[in-house]
């Protein structure tokens, strides 16, 4: 669905990704771990041409992106919801607003229907009573969960997630795991997310990439990153406490 | 034998910054200009009216106080002068010749670039930098059409209107000066400021009105958009916009009056 061939970057004299090749299948929650400034956000950019490859090609559903006129890009982009790090809510819209504002944008829906899929949305997103307020009046967690319901109003194949967890509590945390996991099984949408917490990726990632220092390290499935040999994917995991005989294998053993 | 090697690298990497940004202020300006047919659609037209009112009516209190006061002074310099000679009648012609042609465009255009302008590229600065630009290219909401263009109309618009609301009140300030400070009647400064304006120096002192609002919107929106390095980069921005602003309506006033009086 998405493949990245040899792609480099440099940005500001530094390798932020160096030659680095993988796939994303359909269907999947593949998440890219790794420390601050490893490229991941930076591979997330890539995909949906936010940034452009120094070398190398970024394929989505068998086309590549990197030349295509804009045209062509709006398309590709169609296919993608993207949660951004800091939510990126437009601050003088409210969130009813905010949510529909791609149904306004590119479709010719009565008031009445977008404002029935907006509510949809926020009712799945346990958002209801928050469609009149302003984001700032919202916490962290809700401005999430509003950019996610934003990411979704389209139907798009593909939700790209960058750090959705980072800067908030361990609940609301395990609550917007459970909101990734729910998209993929109720929705079948495609997910990519980026994360540095490692107890986030082992609960909903079907496959794992680690970054470091521009190249990866490690692409395999929850069960086989905790076991990986690799010392930068060892010393990560036990940072964070996270070990072989741990509660993330007996978890994992019974999915 | 480094040094001057150095400097002459380091000056033509700024030229060909500056060209670049140039260059890219332009393509948006155009872009945005060619957005302008939609402005009377649904989705566009409630920010364009918006943005009308912001650049309109609340920047109407300062620039009362500006254009009130640039009047009076302009009246009580050159009514001094004159009354030397015993020619204070004439202040009337003085003042609105003045607004008409320079003051009134140039002195709307600092306060508009220094209120509007400089909050047009804190509020773009802002959304670049927490990903809201990023975030409306990637729903395929093209910046350029949902942010400028209403930003641009509005501001092409409004600054003739403003232009002639300073010039008015610019002209009432040296009556209020001439009448109380330099004993011209109301009625003989009247006659004067309107026996020497033309229509022409009116007209041109539109034309600048609307040329700088559009190097307003263009210089206020780029800043935006090239904003990095979070808060830092917004005071940055913004600092950056209101003196690029300055120096091209100052520029680009000489050059009008130039192209239109030599």
């Amino acid at each position: 669905m998405i493949r990245f061939e040899n792609i480099t970057k440099v940005l500001g004299g530094k390798t932020v990704l160096d030659n680095i090749s993988f796939e994303v299948s359909a269907g999947e929650t593949f998440v890219i771990v790794g420390l601050s400034g490893a490229g991941k956000s930076v591979t997330l950019k890539h995909m949906i041409r936010l940034m452009l490859p120094d070398s190398g090609n970024v394929v989505v559903d068998g086309e590549p992106i990197n030349h295509i006129g804009r045209t062509a890009l709006q398309t590709v982009r169609t296919k993608f919801g993207v949660l951004f790090q800091s939510a990126a809510l437009l601050q003088w819209m409210t969130v009813k607003d905010n949510v529909a504002l791609p149904l306004r944008e590119h479709t010719k829906m009565d008031e009445e229907e977008i404002g029935r899929l907006v509510a949809e949305k926020l009712r799945l997103l346990n958002l209801s009573d928050a469609g009149d307020k302003f984001p700032a009046d919202l916490s962290g967690g809700m401005q999430k969960r509003v950019g996610l319901a934003r990411a979704i109003i389209m139907s798009p194949q593909i939700v790209l997630y960058d750090e959705p967890t980072s800067g908030l509590d361990p609940v609301t945390s395990r609550r917007i795991d459970d909101l990734i996991v729910n998209m993929r099984r109720e929705l079948g949408i495609t997910s990519v997310v980026v994360t540095h917490d490692l107890h986030s990726a082992l609960s909903i990632g079907s496959r794992i990439m680690m970054l470091h220092e521009g190249k990866i390290v490690e692409n395999a499935t929850p069960e086989e990153f905790i076991r990986s040999k690799d010392e930068t994917v060892k010393s990560f995991l036990e940072s964070q406490y996270i070990t072989k005989k741990g509660k993330w294998e007996t978890g994992l053993s019974h999915e | 034998m480094r040094y001057p090697a150095h400097s002459a690298r380091r000056l033509g990497s700024q030229v060909l910054q500056l060209m670049h940004d140039t260059g890219h202020a332009m393509f948006m300006l155009l872009e945005a200009a060619s957005f302008c047919r939609y402005v009377f659609s649904k989705r566009s037209w409630n920010e364009t009216s918006m943005q009308m009112y912001i650049t309109g009516i609340k920047s109407l209190a300062v620039i009362t106080v500006v254009a009130l006061f640039t009047g009076m002074i302009l009246a009580l310099q050159t009514g001094l002068e004159l009354r030397r000679y015993g020619q204070e009648v004439y202040i009337g012609s003085a003042v609105s010749v003045s607004m008409i042609r320079e003051m009134g465009p140039f002195m709307t255009g600092l306060i508009i670039a220094a209120s509007v302008g400089s909050a047009i590229a804190a509020q773009i600065g802002t959304m670049t930098v927490s990903e809201e630009i990023a975030a409306l290219e990637v729903m395929s909401i093209n910046p350029n059409r949902f942010l400028v263009m209403p930003r641009l109309v509005a501001l092409v618009v409004m600054m003739p209107i403003l232009t002639v609301y300073t010039n008015i009140l610019g002209i009432m300030g040296g009556a209020v000066v001439g009448a109380t400070q330099l004993g011209v009647s109301v009625q003989a400064y009247m006659d004067n400021a309107t026996q020497f304006a033309t229509n022409k120096d009116l007209y041109v002192g539109l034309f600048k009105a609307f040329v700088f609002g559009i190097v307003i919107t263009t210089v206020a929106c780029h800043q935006g958009f090239m904003t990095r390095e979070g808060a830092v980069g917004v005071g940055k921005a913004t600092r950056r916009s209101v003196i690029i602003s300055f120096l091209v309506i100052l520029v680009l006033g000489y050059m009008i009056t130039r192209l239109f009086y030599v």
